[in-house]
């Protein structure tokens, strides 16, 4: 008898934590990051997501008032997770591209990613293409600089794609590549890293036009609700406070 | 489903650039690695337990580790040493070809080791024993009849490693050579069409392994010709006695 009073009453209070979390999961907004994009996304000791994207969104919730869960999504599933509705936001340092646009609709971007050259310090290097002809470069595969290196320059260096770019910097390092092109801003982090304390960026920045935005499902009204949320903390200066944070100088 | 014969045929030339580079890693691998083979095994099927074990740990190291971590740790690993960055061998593990070619010789050389250590095990008693008899030198029966015998008897298995090599020569497209594999995957990180490349780079592969199918089978019939029955050509001449 005991026992069946006590199965009733666990069964009537898991209803009703069910009820509860199934009615503050519609107001709340989940949102997808990626985890392993280091200063952008990632996650620290204790296994909590951290970093610039996970700032920037918790940023963007207290700035709509809106309560938000962060969830890690690998990337390669990252946009079906959102059409499948596991999510409703992905704020992962997603470049805004056609393709993209062709399956979900994207915020106003939050930075804009550009390229930068790296060699090692006291090495000079002339970033013009006059100037890297013959040398060997690097990049990582399948990414914006590693496109960038066989448009514009396959035919007067030697170009060296990497499957991550963890190996680009080993090889680097390593002194196989005389310079590597990559995104500025985790090769900013790379290089204040122990092991990328001997390199340096050189020349000017390649500016791809590359935005990056808060992808969500097409035609969600959230957009436009995370467009005017990133507009309200680049005005009243939590995004510069973030910014500051992780990089020296500006990246929206 | 859209399958796109244009972006095959567009990037066609890559990919035969590539099957050049993948050509030339089996084939130079294959020949220096089937050298160093011949005397690890001539070893490994030694009287001797000392010399008999000697090579024991080489090809227990490489027959017992992935080819992944074979080329990583010659390519990757070598470069983290600053003795090995100055020494006079850095030009050549400095470049991811030379890399692929020392680790795929000695994975390849690790495995033909045993596998004509097997043959030169297998090659009949009464031979052995007939040079002996003719009092032929240790060396001079090696020269005249192990290794000719051998070689007979390890050519089926040994087509069979040169392939299973020609496919794991695909991993040199992690250290950046643009071998087939590496050309397919450039290839589809401008093009998103993973179908119709990796299609194609398999058709490639698949032409290769016919060619040294097709070479194998010949040498074989060569090599092994005084092994085949062969029906005799004037059947009725027999001696009517036997023939019945």
């Amino acid at each position: 008898m005991k026992l069946k009073k006590l199965f009733y009453a666990v069964s009537l209070s898991a209803l009703t934590a069910l009820g509860s979390t199934a009615s503050l999961a519609a107001d709340k907004i989940r949102i997808a990051t990626e985890g392993a994009y280091a200063p952008f996304n990632m996650t620290d000791e204790k296994g909590e997501l951290v970093g610039f994207d996970v700032d920037i969104a918790k940023a963007l919730c207290a700035e709509m008032k809106a309560e938000c869960d962060i969830v890690a999504q690998d990337w390669d599933g990252i946009i079906p997770g959102l059409m499948g509705r596991k999510y409703d936001a992905i704020i992962a340092s997603m470049s805004i591209t056609e393709d993209r646009l062709k399956v979900v609709d994207f915020s106003e971007p939050y930075y804009s990613n550009v390229l930068a050259w790296a060699a090692a310090k006291g090495k000079t290097l002339d970033t013009s293409k006059e100037g890297l002809k013959g040398l060997t470069v690097g990049a990582q595969r399948a990414t914006i600089a590693g496109l960038y290196l066989e448009d514009n320059l396959a035919d007067v260096v030697n170009v060296k794609l990497y499957d991550t770019q963890d190996n680009a910097y080993l090889d680097l390092a390593a002194g196989r590549l005389d310079a590597l092109l990559s995104d500025k801003f985790p090769a900013y982090d790379w290089l204040r890293s122990a092991d990328g304390a001997n390199f340096e960026f050189k020349g000017e920045d390649v500016d791809i036009d590359d935005k990056i935005g808060i992808a969500v499902r097409k035609g969600d009204p959230l957009k436009d609700k995370f467009s005017a949320a990133i507009k309200a903390i680049v005005d009243n200066g939590t995004y510069a406070e973030i910014n500051a944070k992780y990089f020296p100088f500006s990246i929206y | 489903m859209n399958w796109n014969w244009s972006v095959i045929i567009e990037h066609l030339p890559r990919l035969v650039d590539g099957m050049w580079v993948t050509l030339e890693l089996v084939f130079v691998s294959g020949i220096v690695g089937l050298l160093l083979a011949v005397p690890l095994a001539l070893m490994r099927a030694s009287h001797n337990r000392w010399l008999r074990l000697l090579p024991y740990a080489y090809i227990f190291f490489f027959r017992g580790t992935p080819l992944l971590v074979q080329i990583f740790l010659i390519y990757y690993g070598s470069s983290q040493f600053t003795f090995v960055r100055e020494s006079l061998l850095w030009p050549i593990l400095r470049e991811p070809y030379w890399c692929a070619i020392i680790a795929f010789t000695l994975n390849t050389s690790a495995y033909s080791a045993e596998l004509i250590r097997g043959a030169i095990q297998a090659v009949p008693k009464g031979e052995l024993e007939a040079a002996d008899a003719f009092g032929m030198s240790r060396a001079l029966k090696i020269r005249r009849i192990v290794l000719p015998r051998a070689f007979g008897i390890v050519l089926p298995a040994y087509g069979n490693e040169l392939i299973l090599m020609l496919k794991s020569s695909s991993l040199a497209s992690t250290i950046t050579l643009l071998d087939i594999t590496g050309a397919a995957r450039s290839i589809i990180a401008r093009t998103y069409t993973p179908l119709e490349i990796f299609f194609a780079a398999g058709m490639f592969y698949l032409l290769i392994a016919a060619v040294l199918i097709g070479a194998f089978r010949l040498l074989e019939r060569r090599l092994n010709r005084h092994q085949h029955y062969k029906l005799p050509e004037r059947i009725g001449e027999i001696d009517p006695r036997l023939a019945d």
